[in-house]
């Protein structure tokens, strides 16, 4: 995106008819650390990278829990997500407290998005520049949902955010369809091989990246870092064994890739 | 309007005619339990004005949404109120239109907050609430007061019902009542309340809700017993008084 007269404004149209402020919030969303989120019928798995800016400092949180049965992912602007989360964590209590029941996600989601949309259409405002990846429970089951800075909402099966997120969302359409059956086991495993998608050859260790589970009968958590390393571990010493794919036509470089350590048992991690 | 009534002095504030102080048209006592498909509520259809029995075709339970069930005593317009109220709140449960509802539960809740809150500002609905529901095969039966009180029983009364239906539901009640026994046990607290209490009339409905939904009963009449030998000679036992 280039400059140009239309986008000082996030009150100002373009003459094709863009906000281009409002793209611009939807760029920081890109630059941010990846977060990927995958659901089956009943469970919903949150994983981010979580890479500290230098080895002083500590990690930059990217997954909140906002309530039992309900958390989020974001990518972006961290600031705006802590503050949006705060939002959503105070809208949750509240109705937990009128109803002493949970509220159902998609309506948080709405609420959320609506409180985006707010932002894109006042000059004395700008758009937040996070992307939240909200996953949570309601009567129907579990739910993996996507709100931009626009103020847009879109329910997943499984969605990736962030830089580098196109190479977890490839990973991710060749296996989505299995998903909706998969087991709480698998679905980790899907999510923790999608983060090192993303990490374009950098080994995958559980000091970054993050992972959260939800599910019915299980509240939210975030996953801890011994848990996460002995789930690493165990399907790479596996020889990152995938469960076959129903149409094996792919001859993409990443099932190359994976399908040579197999053979060599425990050779180094995959290069690109 | 802006005239005082008179019964309330000269020095009293304006303020006061802005708050409810005492109710006018009353309901008297709610009676209900569960049994094995849900919940049975009965209450009879008198609305009082003091001690005048004034309106006697009131309905004083009535379906909110598809699981719950409402029944009051007290002031009968707070009643209309609240149903007011929890028609804005199951239109806009309804609006989302997302697979998810508000279950007896979450209205009981919210019903509780309401009382709560009015109590606190000192302007009450004068209405004690039984709220009955069934949703995805849980049964639930509650209870607000004009303060806030709440709780969840297996049977409830308000007012007078507290003290003589309540006793018998105690000792008769059990789980999985059939609908022939729970509408039996109703009618026997019933008969009881229409015998003591003054502000009952003859004139009742029982209402059922079950998971497939609401039923209320046409209004009918319980029988009554007055054949006692005590009052067909009354002074037997103090002659000369009458």
């Amino acid at each position: 995106m280039f400059r140009n007269q239309y986008d000082t404004d996030v009150t100002t149209w373009s003459p094709a008819g863009r906000l281009f402020q409002v793209e611009y919030a939807m760029e920081a969303v890109k630059q941010g650390s990846a977060a990927i989120g995958l659901r089956s019928k009943t469970h919903v798995v949150l994983a981010c990278v979580n890479k500290a800016s230098s080895e002083l400092s500590s990690h930059q949180k990217k997954i909140f829990k906002v309530d039992d049965h309900i958390g989020v992912a974001i990518a972006g602007l961290t600031a705006d997500g802590r503050v949006l989360s705060r939002y959503m964590r105070n809208e949750c209590i509240n109705y937990s407290f009128t109803y002493e029941s949970p509220l159902p996600v998609g309506r948080l989601v709405v609420q959320l998005a609506d409180k985006a949309q707010v932002c894109t259409q006042r000059s004395w405002k700008r758009p937040y520049g996070v992307g939240l990846l909200v996953v949570g429970l309601d009567e129907l089951g579990a739910h993996l949902y996507y709100n931009c800075p626009s103020g847009n909402y879109f329910e997943y099966q499984a969605f990736a955010i962030g830089s580098r997120s196109q190479a977890a969302k490839t990973y991710l359409e060749r296996r989505f369809e299995n998903f909706t059956d998969s087991s709480r086991e698998d679905l980790i495993k899907d999510a923790l091989i999608s983060v090192r998608e993303t990490l374009q050859g950098e080994k995958l260790k559980s000091s970054i990246c993050t992972v959260a589970v939800v599910g019915i009968g299980e509240a939210f958590h975030i996953l801890d870092q011994e848990t996460v390393q002995q789930l690493i571990d165990a399907f790479e010493i596996v020889g990152e064994d995938e469960p076959p794919v129903p149409e094996v036509g792919d001859a993409e470089a990443d099932q190359g890739e994976a399908a040579a350590p197999a053979a060599e048992e425990g050779a180094a991690p995959m290069d690109i | 309007m802006d005239q005082k009534p008179f019964s309330q002095g000269l020095l009293s504030s304006e303020a006061d005619s802005q708050r409810t102080l005492y109710p006018y048209v009353t309901g008297t006592s709610v009676v209900a339990l569960k049994y094995k498909d849900g919940i049975l509520m009965a209450a009879d259809m008198g609305g009082s004005y003091g001690s005048t029995l004034r309106y006697k075709s009131v309905e004083r339970m009535k379906s909110i949404g598809k699981h719950s069930l409402l029944g009051a005593s007290g002031e009968l317009s707070d009643f209309q109120e609240i149903l007011r109220y929890l028609d804005e709140l199951i239109l806009y449960d309804n609006m989302w239109d997302d697979g998810n509802s508000l279950g007896p539960k979450e209205v009981h809740s919210y019903l509780t907050r309401v009382m709560y809150n009015r109590r606190n500002k000192f302007n009450p609905l004068w209405s004690s609430l039984v709220l009955g529901g069934v949703k995805n095969g849980e049964k639930y039966l509650g209870m607000v007061s004009m303060i806030g009180v709440h709780f969840e029983d297996n049977h409830v009364a308000t007012g007078f019902g507290n003290h003589l239906a309540r006793p018998i539901l105690r000792e008769e009640w059990h789980e999985n009542l059939s609908f022939e026994d729970g509408v039996k046990l109703l009618e026997k607290c019933m008969r009881v309340l229409l015998y003591r209490d003054r502000s009952a009339v003859n004139k009742l409905q029982i209402a059922k809700i079950t998971e497939e939904g609401v039923t209320v009963s046409q209004p009918y009449s319980l029988k009554t017993f007055w054949g006692f030998s005590a009052f067909s000679n009354p002074t037997v036992g103090a002659e000369g008084s009458w």
